[in-house]
């Protein structure tokens, strides 16, 4: 067996069997399902009905509001119009209603515009002021309309709404909130990149740590180069992020379709919306879904996959070098924070300029530049590939990654070599840029 | 071939700080070669120059006859003065990971462990983890590991730091052992009776240069003073130290004996022997006549100092 290949190996297996690795990899799913569960079962909890008093003294509105305790079961509207106003403040602060519309008698409809008030203790929901607004702004001009002698029915007919079809020159169609998802597509990949950096790269970075602490390093490396030494932990320390990232992809998976085996049971029958409704609802969601499933279809998926992987095995290798660099020329974790500043930087930059920039403009200038630099290519090349990249440009990203994760391997080779013989020294930028002299 | 190291003006910079300033060396096959020199000096540097983890600024180093080329890695046997282990790794992996590494099939590293293993003693250790050790265990275990892959040349980095008297005894034995099978032995360490009971050539590198080299006996000879320790019984003092300091410069010795003599250190210039005993057995009975041979510890103290 190479020696490379044996350090892989060993990296590897010290990886798995480490505790924190298993508990990890089997715990986080586990708490993942756990908290979007609570969360699901949060968001399913009714909310706690809250009383809206209506003092209407122009007798427009009320039964507009009393109207919506139908549909709405988050207010409950009373219609209190007999009770004095200055009594329905005064149980509002004993807590009796959550908020008091007063709406008082006016002499003209315009003059009612800016006169109905709001009372609560507490600030209202902006989205229960809007619904408010749009309840009575309603009201108010279909009163308006009735005075002016208009048939409101023959204007709510007349109204049009439009959608626009969207179809790019090529001649595909488009539709709405594609882009939405080709970010999120292009987010998902870039996103879970910078984990396994930001993971995966500390690893290599403690485990660096580890072998100059316990002073093995002296012993391994008459046998190796430092080179091998350190391409063989990165490489082993990934195969083990692979295998992670596999049992969760499988455990997730299977979580899926327990909980869609669990819920389907108990969906169905409990449902009250009636057959035919299901039916058309039905239709039409698959109509929609079937376009949206034909649209992702037509996305670069082999591209977007095969970029995944190749920026994938750019990026991380690229910045685990740094890590590998950062963890010889440190004794202990606590002194490796004021090097790792640099390292964040750029992803966390990749990641933000693929969510603003990116996703209003996937060709500007902008996402063009950031797409070639290595530091960030590898997450927003990701995030512009589902918007469709010409290959040229792909070229050169993934040519100027790979040129440059050379550099960084010869760059961080050298400091490793140094680094990892230098006991008990405060190593600062400058110490660093001679190490590269030696 | 009768030398198995030549070390030929190696020179080691570190910026503008000369680690080690045209040094040569060479080291006799089968013998055990004492590397001494105060902290700092540029033994470590030399040492990982020897073993390949850093590379010579300029010079040249001939191991076996031939020039130093990774393959010579499988040659020699490191142990490090810094060493250490997996802590959370096993013993048995460990070892056999860490023979692997220096060219050995896993099963001939595993036979090799296991008369090792036997031959010190510690058969019981193969599952246990480096943290369950303690530290002079663990370095038997590194030292198992460092002569493993029977290898032409150890370069222990003080070998006996860490072992209670018993284990060291034990690890200088099984030392001697290996020198008796062939293999030649460099040997760093500040503990100067070790070197005088060990070695048989020794090199002192003091701030970067090599200032001795030489079999240990040359050296002495070269070091010594030509004085005596005499011990005397006389019943005129007196008159023996008037003879005495006419033609010797004299000084105090302190040796130990079962009488009460008068105890000198007599340096005799160009004068023999006997001449020296003429003078004494004029004046009294001569208990003790010895000659002063420089220890290591003089001859170190004595050049570093200078």
């Amino acid at each position: 067996m190479s020696i490379i290949s044996l350090i892989i190996k060993r990296e590897f297996i010290a990886k798995v069997r480490n505790k924190s690795f298993v508990v990890m990899t089997f715990l986080s799913p586990l708490l993942f399902v756990a908290i979007a569960g609570f969360v699901a079962y949060l968001s399913s909890m009714k909310a706690e009905t809250k009383r809206v008093a209506i003092h209407d003294e122009s007798g427009l509105f009320v039964n507009e509001f009393v109207a919506q305790n139908n549909k709405d079961s988050e207010y409950r509207y009373l219609d209190l119009s007999a009770i004095d106003v200055q009594a329905l403040k005064d149980s509002i602060t004993k807590e009796d209603f959550e908020a008091l519309l007063y709406i008082p008698k006016t002499i003209s409809n315009k003059d009612l515009e800016n006169k109905i008030q709001l009372v609560s203790n507490n600030s209202p929901s902006i989205i229960f002021i809007e619904k408010a607004q749009g309840i009575i702004a309603d009201k108010l001009t279909k009163n308006n309309l009735e005075m002016a002698h208009l048939d409101t029915l023959a204007i709510e007919g007349a109204k049009a709404e439009v959608v626009l079809n969207l179809s790019k020159a090529s001649g595909e169609e488009s539709i709405k909130g594609l882009n939405e998802i080709k970010i999120a597509i292009g987010g998902a990949f870039g996103y879970l990149i910078m984990m396994f950096i930001i993971i995966y790269g500390n690893m290599v970075m403690r485990s660096v740590i580890e072998e100059k602490t316990n002073r093995i390093v002296e012993i391994i490396i008459s046998s190796v180069k430092p080179f091998q030494l350190m391409m063989g932990k990165i490489i082993g320390t990934s195969l083990a992020g692979l295998l992670q990232f596999l049992i969760w992809t499988v455990i997730g998976l299977s979580l899926m379709f327990a909980a869609s085996a669990f819920f389907g049971v108990n969906i169905g029958p409990t449902s009250r919306v009636s057959p035919e409704m299901m039916h058309v609802a039905q239709q039409e969601f698959s109509g929609t879904a079937q376009m949206y499933i034909k649209e992702l279809w037509n996305l670069p998926i082999a591209t977007i996959l095969i970029g995944f992987v190749v920026y994938f095995i750019g990026g991380y290798f690229l910045y685990s070098s740094f890590y590998a660099a950062i963890g010889a020329a440190v004794d202990n974790q606590t002194d490796s924070q004021q090097f790792l500043l640099p390292i964040i930087m750029p992803l966390m930059l990749s990641v933000y300029i693929g969510f603003f920039t990116v996703i209003n403009d996937p060709h500007g200038t902008i996402a063009v530049i950031f797409s070639m630099i290595p530091l960030t290519s590898p997450i927003v090349m990701l995030m512009r590939i589902p918007f469709g990249v010409p290959w040229w440009q792909i070229a050169i990203s993934v040519s100027l990654l790979f040129a440059s994760f050379f550099g960084v391997v010869w760059f961080a080779a050298k400091i490793y070599r140094v680094g990892i013989l230098m006991y008990g020294k405060k190593t600062s930028w400058k110490e660093l840029y001679k190490w590269l002299k030696y | 071939m009768s030398n198995i190291l030549e070390v030929n003006k190696v020179v080691k910079q570190y910026g503008d700080y000369v680690a080690l300033n045209e040094v040569s060396l060479t080291v006799p096959k089968g013998s055990i070669y004492g590397l001494l020199g105060p902290n700092g000096a540029g033994k470590t540097s030399l040492i990982r120059i020897i073993n390949q983890i850093t590379m010579p600024d300029s010079g040249e180093i001939i191991l076996d006859g031939e020039k130093l080329q990774p393959k010579h890695i499988q040659y020699i046997g490191y142990l490090p003065e810094e060493r250490g282990l997996y802590s959370s790794m096993k013993v048995g992996e460990q070892c056999l990971y860490l023979a692997q590494m220096k060219g050995l099939s896993k099963a001939e590293a595993k036979k090799q462990l296991e008369y090792w293993f036997d031959r010190l003693g510690i058969q019981g250790w193969w599952n246990k983890k480096i943290q369950e050790l303690s530290k002079g265990m663990a370095q038997k275990i590194q030292f198992v590991v460092c002569v493993l892959h029977k290898p032409k040349l150890l370069i222990f980095d003080e070998p006996f730091s860490g072992f209670d008297p018993v284990n060291a005894n034990v690890i200088k034995d099984e030392i001697l052992a290996l020198r008796e099978e062939g293999a030649t032995i460099i040997f760093s360490t500040h503990r100067m009776e070790s070197v005088e009971e060990l070695c048989d050539h020794i090199a002192l590198i003091h701030k970067s240069n090599k200032l001795i080299e030489g079999k240990l006996i040359d050296v002495k000879r070269q070091f010594k003073t030509n004085s005596f320790e005499v011990g005397i019984l006389s019943d005129n003092v007196e008159g023996l130290m008037f003879d005495i300091t006419q033609k010797f410069r004299v000084g105090e010795a302190n040796f130990k004996s079962l009488n009460d003599e008068i105890k000198l250190e007599i340096q005799l210039g160009n004068a023999t022997p006997n001449e020296l005993l003429n003078v004494l057995t004029k004046r009294g009975q001569v208990m003790h006549f010895v000659e002063k041979i420089p220890s290591v510890n003089d001859i170190f103290i004595q050049t570093v100092t200078a």
